[in-house]
Formats: structure tokens, C-alpha cells, sequence
């Protein structure tokens, strides 16, 4: 068995717990302990039943914390508690856990860091890692977290737009360490999307799976970036990308079009094409219309100056970048790119360095670097 | 073993002596110095001696406490005129010699025309554990 087959039953067993009278946080603890020891014993000695093994082991321990606690209060309490309402299934506890993980009570690095460890089953020490903070930073994150929750009832419905928020900033994070988070997001919203159907779960899917289909043509050899249109596009994943489209495509017929859906279309609109001279920017830019007229997001504005420098020419991208605040995070990017093709390198040359300057990332930063050297290179010779 | 910070300027360093800005290079060199830094940090966690680094963006500002019930007052970006970080390293290494001897390594990382920058580093120790033999 395969971590991530383990990790899977991770949120179906922290239910188990919880409904036979166990308190959130004692509980997801206790499944942590018994992942570390089904790591440890399973090789040599693999249970029939997995989900069953670890339910008696983390049950176990979760009595040997309550033993351990000095006040006898909770077992008392235990004892005494009324069985949860209803016979939840381990798709419901599973759901409950995405909610309660992303409940609006969190801060976002709270929600990510709860939701991968107590629905993701990944280990403190895996998520500190990813994040490039101190384990023990991660752990205070994580218990403050639980606490914050703790008075929250396990089998409330929350709003799934918050669980979706969650996935899609884990997925940005990319990987770094020995976890994909990544590919761990993709997990989480696949299981998500197995358990509740929801046309914005399906497009969140679907524009994860498009990004992800890119990722080994995202990055040169040496870590460096490489922008879509230079892109070897015989490195896309076809198989990642056809998944995608499918999924975005049921999504769409149910015609309640949201954020997630629009951004997957535009993602699947880029993989569609197999040069860069093939894409269909016109239909791109209708999408951002579409994602602008629903978010009104500065980011979705800008994305679409760059969408219309290409279907109607740099002019008209440079007119719907005169509308823009120009202390937009990337503002001066955009505008060295739809100058240089513009044919005004001088500008272009001065934006792409000032963008340098103002990079929110190192690879993002020697990407502009470049371009600045580059066009001053030109400009010498 | 003792720990040093090798700090690395913006501004607010004496000029290195290939001082032309990067994007003033060609995108080869651009290439050829990141590469370098990263080769430098990888040989030094190979040999054991490689703590942490960060780099740090341009932009930065000064902050201080106004008194109770104020926001901080905040001074920048920073003038031209002030000393600006552009990222630290630290290393963990068995003598001062041989910290100088990395920051001089770190220093000569290639610039313009592929030659090296001769960038002015500093090299700060850091406080040291109190050792238990001296109690």
C-alpha cells in the first residue's frame, strides 16, 4: 500500500472517531500517531483490512491521551455524551472534515495547513517542509487551528466556495520539499468531487488538471521559467489535458457558470491549440469578459489587456491597460510585453526592469531580468 | 564551527569594480550569474557548511512604533542614499578564515562580459551558544 492510498483513509477514519464521541482535535491527532505507526509496521505485516486497522489503532490511542490527560474531565464527558444524530457515512465525515478545515473562522494558511494535515494526512513536519517554515512554526499553526474549531459541529454543511478557495491556494503553491502539493491538491479536489456534485468543484478540477498538464514545460532545465508562447507544447500532458476538458465540459452543460469554470475554460482554450499561433484569443478574451463581469478582479483585468493585445492588436492592449491602476501586482510586466510589441523596445526594456524589481518570486524576477537584458542587448547591437 | 551572515547589497556597499546593472547585461550573463549562486549554495550544503539564504526584493520600509493607540508610522521606500539588502546567507563554517575565503568565492560570480562582478560583500560572525566547559 502506497502512502497516498494510506493518506486516503486518513478523514474517513478522524469520522469514525469523532462520531463514537471523540473531540476533533484529540481525534485527528490519534490518526496521526497510527499513520506513523502503520507506516512503520505495515511493510512487514500488511492488515487485511486497512481502514479497519487503523480505526482500532487510533482509537487506542485515543484513549491512551485521554489516560494521559490529568484532568478526568473528558472522559467523563465521553462517557456521557450523546451518540452524533444520524448513521453518517464515511462520505459524510469525509465532507464534514473539508468544511470544517476550511471553515470561514480560519485564517487561509490555517485552513491549508489543517486541511492538509486532517484531510491530506500529511505529516507536520511534510507541510512545514512544503511551506519553508520551522516544524515547530507549523505545529502551533495547526493547533491553534484545531482550537479554533473545536467548538464548531462536526456535521455542519458549510459553503463550499471556502473548501474550493482552500484546494486552489494549496495548488498554487506548487512543490517545493518532498511534497507535490500540487498534485496533492488535485488528490483532494478529486475526492472532493467524488462526494459532492457541484459544477464549481467540477471546474475547479478541470482547471487544475489544464495548469498541472503544462507543469513539465513550465520550467527549463536550469529551474528557469518559460512563458506560455515559448512553451514546448509536445510536453504537455495530453492525458491530464483531456481529462480536463471532459470534466470542464460536464460542468459547463449544467449551465451554472461560475469563476472556476470561466478560468478552466481559458485554460483549455491555451491547451487546445498546438502552436501558439492557433490559439483562439478572441474566445479568450470573451472569457475574461465573462470572469471580469462576474469578479471584478484588478487580476482577471489584467489578464484580459494581455488576451486583448493578441486578438485585436498591441493598441487595444494598451487601452485596456490605460484603464487599470498601475500599481497592480504584474501591471508593469503586462505593459513591457504590449510595448515591445508595440515595437517600442526602449519602454519595454525600462517596464521589464522595473517589473524585475517589483517580482513577487525569484524565478518570476530573473524571467524579467532577462527580457530587460535581452532587449538592451538588441538595442546595443 | 561558527556561524557567519554574508550579507549582499543593493545599495550602500562601495562599488563593486564590474558594476553595470543587470539588466544591462546580456540574457547569457543574467543566466551564467544565477546559475553560479546556485552551484555556491549547492557545494555548500554538499561540504556541510550551508545554514540558510534568502533574497530579498527591492522594495522595503522603515517602521516604528507611535505610542499607544497609533499605527506605526512607516518611512519609505527607501532614498537612493540609504543602505539596501538584496539577501543574506548564513554558513556555519570552523573558521573566519575560511568565511572570508567563501564570501571572496561568493564575490567573484561572473557579471557583465561574463567577468566577475568583484560585488563588496559583508561578513558579519554571529554570537556564538555560551559553551558549557566555561561555566
Amino acid at each position: 500500500m502506497n502512502d497516498s492510498l494510506l493518506r486516503e483513509l486518513v478523514p474517513a477514519v478522524i469520522g469514525v472517531l469523532v462520531r463514537r464521541g471523540a473531540d476533533f482535535a484529540t481525534a485527528e491527532d490519534a490518526v496521526q500517531d497510527a499513520l506513523v505507526e502503520a507506516v512503520r509496521k505495515w511493510p512487514d505485516d500488511p492488515p487485511l483490512d486497512p481502514k479497519g486497522w487503523l480505526v482500532t489503532v487510533a482509537w487506542r490511542k485515543f484513549l491512551d491521551a485521554l489516560r494521559a490527560d490529568t484532568s478526568r474531565r473528558r472522559r467523563e464527558e465521553l462517557v456521557d455524551a450523546e451518540p452524533m444524530p444520524g448513521q453518517g457515512t464515511a462520505v459524510d465525515d469525509t465532507l464534514a472534515l473539508y468544511f470544517l478545515c476550511a471553515h470561514p473562522a480560519l485564517t487561509s494558511a490555517s485552513a491549508v495547513a489543517l486541511t492538509l494535515r486532517a484531510v491530506g494526512g500529511l505529516t507536520t513536519r511534510q507541510i512545514a517542509q512544503a511551506y519553508l517554515v520551522p516544524e515547530t512554526t507549523m505545529a502551533q499553526r495547526i493547533s491553534r487551528a484545531k482550537r479554533t474549531v473545536s467548538g464548531v459541529r462536526f456535521d455542519q454543511p458549510g459553503d463550499v466556495a471556502t473548501v474550493l478557495r482552500v484546494l486552489y491556494l494549496v495548488f498554487n503553491e506548487g512543490y517545493s520539499g518532498d511534497v507535490d502539493l500540487a498534485a496533492e491538491a488535485i488528490r483532494l479536489t478529486r475526492q472532493l468531487a467524488t462526494m459532492i456534485d457541484h459544477e464549481e468543484v467540477a471546474g475547479l478540477l478541470a482547471l487544475m488538471l489544464l495548469h498541472h498538464a503544462r507543469r513539465p514545460a513550465r520550467t527549463g532545465p536550469d529551474g528557469r521559467l518559460v512563458p506560455l508562447a515559448e512553451q514546448d507544447r509536445s510536453r504537455w500532458d495530453t492525458v491530464l489535458i483531456a481529462e480536463g476538458i471532459d470534466v470542464l465540459q460536464a460542468a459547463l452543460t449544467r449551465d451554472r457558470l461560475g469563476e472556476f469554470q470561466a478560468q478552466a475554460a481559458i485554460a483549455a482554450l491555451h491547451a487546445d491549440a498546438r502552436t501558439v499561433e492557433e490559439t483562439d484569443w478572441v474566445q479568450i478574451v470573451e472569457w475574461y469578459d465573462e470572469l471580469v463581469r462576474r469578479t471584478g478582479s484588478p487580476v482577471a483585468r489584467l489578464n484580459r489587456a494581455v488576451a486583448v493585445g493578441e486578438a485585436d492588436g498591441s493598441r487595444a492592449g494598451l487601452a485596456a491597460l490605460a484603464d487599470l491602476d498601475p500599481s497592480l501586482p504584474r501591471y508593469a510586466a503586462v505593459a513591457a510585453h504590449l510595448h515591445e510589441r508595440d515595437g517600442d523596445p526602449v519602454t519595454a526594456a525600462r517596464l521589464y526592469a522595473q517589473a524585475a524589481g517589483s517580482a513577487p518570486n525569484l524565478p518570476e524576477r530573473d524571467h524579467l531580468l532577462r527580457q530587460a537584458a535581452r532587449l538592451n542587448t538588441q538595442l546595443r547591437g | 564551527m561558527a556561524k557567519y551572515l554574508l550579507l549582499k547589497h543593493y545599495r550602500g556597499a562601495p562599488a563593486a569594480v564590474n558594476d553595470a546593472p543587470m539588466d544591462q547585461w546580456t540574457p547569457e550573463e543574467v543566466t551564467a550569474h544565477i546559475q553560479y549562486m546556485r552551484d555556491f549554495a549547492t557545494r555548500l550544503q554538499s561540504t556541510g557548511e550551508y545554514v540558510g539564504e534568502q533574497a530579498l526584493s527591492p522594495e522595503g520600509t522603515f517602521v516604528r512604533y507611535d505610542g499607544e493607540g497609533r499605527p506605526p508610522v512607516t518611512d519609505g521606500p527607501f532614498a537612493e542614499t540609504k543602505d539596501l539588502v538584496a539577501g543574506w546567507m548564513v554558513i556555519d563554517v570552523e573558521t573566519y578564515e575560511r568565511a572570508i575565503e567563501l564570501a571572496g568565492e561568493l564575490s567573484a560570480a561572473p557579471g557583465a562580459g561574463g567577468k566577475p562582478i568583484h560585488e563588496w560583500l559583508e561578513v558579519r560572525p554571529a554570537y556564538g551558544e555560551q559553551a558549557t566547559a566555561t561555566e
